[in-house]
């Protein structure tokens, strides 16, 4: 078997590469899929610290099915604002979203 | 050294599936790639999860990340036309995030990494794994996750509502 | 273990003749994956002959005669053709998206016969989530015709592509509503579980109408008339596939035939029996002929649908989906999990050893079937306020239109 510190590693690196998405990237629709990146990062977490140290006990694949459902609630009134605001101003880049900037 | 069998030669492909797709994300210039990347992550993450030994989060995974989440992303970037309107990738501060991201990689690596890390020892990890019914079970016994199950529902139902009202054209 | 079927033990008839243990696992395991991919992409040669056979006679021609007996052999001339046709890639394409595109269509369909049970001890893999995951790998055929749709570079793929997410997405809902009945029922989400749950009955005389709407909802994931919208060849020449020629158009071809038989096969596996039949435990490989048999039932019927029905407008498709499908399936699911309750308080249903029993399933049955009928009365008495409402609104239109008419002249009069 694969030691549990692997599966870390491969969770942290997405997980700061999705912040560094989240961070850097103009376009929200990108800016969406870096938020994906990241809680999907936290999934194979909390499956991996599941098997590894509690494989009886259901906590660690419950709470990943929630952040599948926290994940598609947020995709959806995440375009759904993506597209609102595209409608108002045609444009998704975030930096164009300053209106409430003084 | 890795032991390479079935198993570690599996966690080599889907680790380079899941970091690969990533890095695509973050830096395709045309986002429709960019969607293609976070698939390709999204599979190698499921098939992370297979080799957990969590079948059911791997098919839902496909089913709700692949089948819908990537789909809608695709259908967001082609409804939005965005990427022919893109000039710079990166905003101003990306070298910023970029330290930020590095910094936290680093925190990450010494605060929970080097506390759970045992070269290759894998013998104390148990071979007897709950199924997939017991998670069912788990979901809706009320000393478990019902509560939290049913407030799931109802923020999928808000999320769905609240989805629909923001994207209705007011006309 | 015992050299006794070729198939399921494989690695100990080599192990037997002095082979390494591991490199006969797995080749037993390459043979069986090799068995799988290949059945589904060999019936389809026959399939298309069928369906061309099918459509002839409705459309009262011969079809296919020439090439080998009975015109059998024309599949292969045509494959012959596309694979010797010029491989064209349209300019400005996604290249490697193009070229990916039909892979993922075909592949996305076999991958789903890895779950199908043949018999009791034929299956692929008896996963413990097989229904979730053949919904699962169903999935990804939506993203291979958006990649060929978006990839084109073509405004009429491009509008195929869009009606494909409207269509196949909100389709799924309806049919994992009504793949939840079976798996309730069974209590198992293992294909091999589900139908070895039908021993006793069949799962459509417990809930007929959760196999109607299966049958509807995976009617139209196969994107084929009435629910055609994606190619729509009068509208958008030929949808998502427009700019595909040779091999890769005929790859999308392929898989669409193999899909609509796949469906059939999941069909008569989730609820009338899959390889359930008499004589079926001391003849395993009976159970190949007695699902195959109930698949092409609903094979030859989906293409009677196909080549009688008219082709339905999106508006219209997305209503039947949302006003209609996506209600009744909610309804239906809560109805039999209700019911299944009650049975199993008031002591109704069938003991662990009496499951395979006719008679002692009977009870649950009736419960059931009740059930079913008051949602078909109900939907039906529903519709028919509806259909009454329609055509008093139809009439009062009508009538005003006749009142202009009337006008008309006396205004030129004046």
């Amino acid at each position: 078997m694969v030691p549990l510190w692997m599966y870390l590693l491969v969770s942290a690196a997405l997980f700061c590469i999705g912040a560094y998405g989240v961070l850097s990237r103009r376009n929200a629709v990108a800016i969406l899929m870096s938020v994906e990146l990241m809680l999907n990062a936290v999934n194979i977490n909390l499956v991996a610290f599941w098997r590894y140290l509690t494989p009886q006990n259901m906590s660690g694949q419950a709470f990943a099915a929630f952040v599948f459902v926290i994940a598609a609630a947020e995709a959806a009134v995440g375009l759904a604002i993506i597209i609102s605001v595209y409608r108002n101003r045609r444009s998704v880049v975030v930096e164009d979203v300053n209106l409430l900037k003084g | 050294m890795l032991e390479l069998n079935a198993q570690s030669i599996g966690f080599l492909i889907f680790s380079a599936f899941t970091i690969g797709g990533g890095l695509g994300v973050v830096s395709s210039r045309n986002l429709i790639h960019g969607a293609l990347y976070l698939i390709l992550s999204l599979f190698g993450a499921a098939g992370l999860f297979v080799l957990l030994s969590a079948e059911f989060l791997a098919a839902v995974q496909v089913l709700v990340y692949i089948g819908a989440i990537a789909i809608l992303i695709i259908f967001a970037v082609m409804l939005t036309r965005s990427l022919t309107r893109l000039g710079e990738v990166f905003n101003k501060q990306w070298w910023l995030s970029a330290l930020v991201a590095i910094g936290m990689f680093v925190l990450i690596l010494v605060g929970v990494i080097l506390p759970v890390f045992s070269g290759m020892d894998t013998s104390g990890v148990s071979p007897n794994v709950a199924t997939t019914i017991d998670l069912g079970v788990a979901l809706v016994d009320g000393n478990q996750y019902v509560l939290p199950f049913e407030v799931a529902s109802i923020l999928l139902t808000a999320a769905m509502i609240g989805a629909i009202v923001i994207a209705r054209d007011n006309e | 273990m015992e050299c006794t079927d070729i198939i399921n033990t494989l690695a100990a008839c080599l192990e037997v003749s002095g082979t390494d243990p591991g490199l006969a696992q797995f080749i037993q395991i390459l043979l069986g994956v090799v068995i799988v991919t290949m059945a589904p992409l060999i019936v389809v040669i026959l399939l298309i002959w069928v369906e061309r056979k099918f459509a002839a006679r409705v459309q009262d021609r011969i079809g296919p005669n020439r090439v080998g007996p009975y015109g059998l052999l024309q599949t292969i001339a045509d494959a012959l053709k596309l694979i010797i046709k010029e491989d064209i890639t349209p300019a400005g394409a996604d290249r490697l998206i193009y070229n990916l595109a039909p892979i993922i269509s075909v592949v996305s369909v076999v991958l789903i016969w890895a779950v199908i049970p043949f018999s009791p001890i034929h299956i692929g893999v008896d996963l413990s989530i097989g229904a979730l995951y053949f919904v699962a790998v169903g999935s990804i055929g939506t993203l291979a015709i958006m990649m060929a749709g978006w990839s084109s570079n073509n405004k009429y793929a491009l509008l195929g592509a869009f009606r494909v997410v409207a269509q196949l997405v909100s389709y799924e809902v309806p049919m994992v509503f009504a793949l939840l009945v079976p798996v309730l029922i069974a209590g198992s989400m293992s294909m091999q579980g589900i139908v070895e749950a039908q021993r006793g009955m069949w799962f459509v005389i417990l809930s007929p109408v959760a196999a109607l709407i299966f049958f509807i909802s995976t009617q139209a994931e196969t994107g084929r008339a009435p629910f055609d919208l994606i190619e729509a060849e009068s509208e958008l020449v030929a949808g998502f596939n427009i700019e595909y020629s040779g091999m890769k158009f005929g790859l999308f071809f392929a898989g669409e035939f193999v899909h609509v038989f796949t469906n059939a096969l999941l069909m008569a596996s989730l609820f009338f029996g899959g390889w359930v039949g008499p004589a079926v435990d001391q003849v395993p490989a009976l159970g190949f002929i007695y699902v195959v048999l109930k698949a092409a039932i609903f094979y030859l019927f989906s293409l009677l649908l196909r080549n009688t029905l008219p082709r339905v407008r999106i508006d219209q498709l997305m209503a039947f989906n949302w006003k209609f499908l996506v209600p009744v399936s909610i309804v239906n699911v809560i109805v039999v999990a209700f019911l299944l309750q009650v049975v199993r308080a008031l002591g109704l249903a069938p003991s662990a050893e009496l499951s395979n029993d006719f008679i002692a399933n009977l009870p649950q049955a009736i419960v059931l079937l009740v059930g079913s009928l008051a949602i078909v009365i109900y939907v039906l008495q529903q519709l028919r306020n509806f259909g009454r409402q329609e055509r008093l609104s139809q009439q009062t239109v009508t009538v005003r239109k006749e009142d202009e008419v009337d006008m008309l002249p006396a205004q030129a009069a004046h």
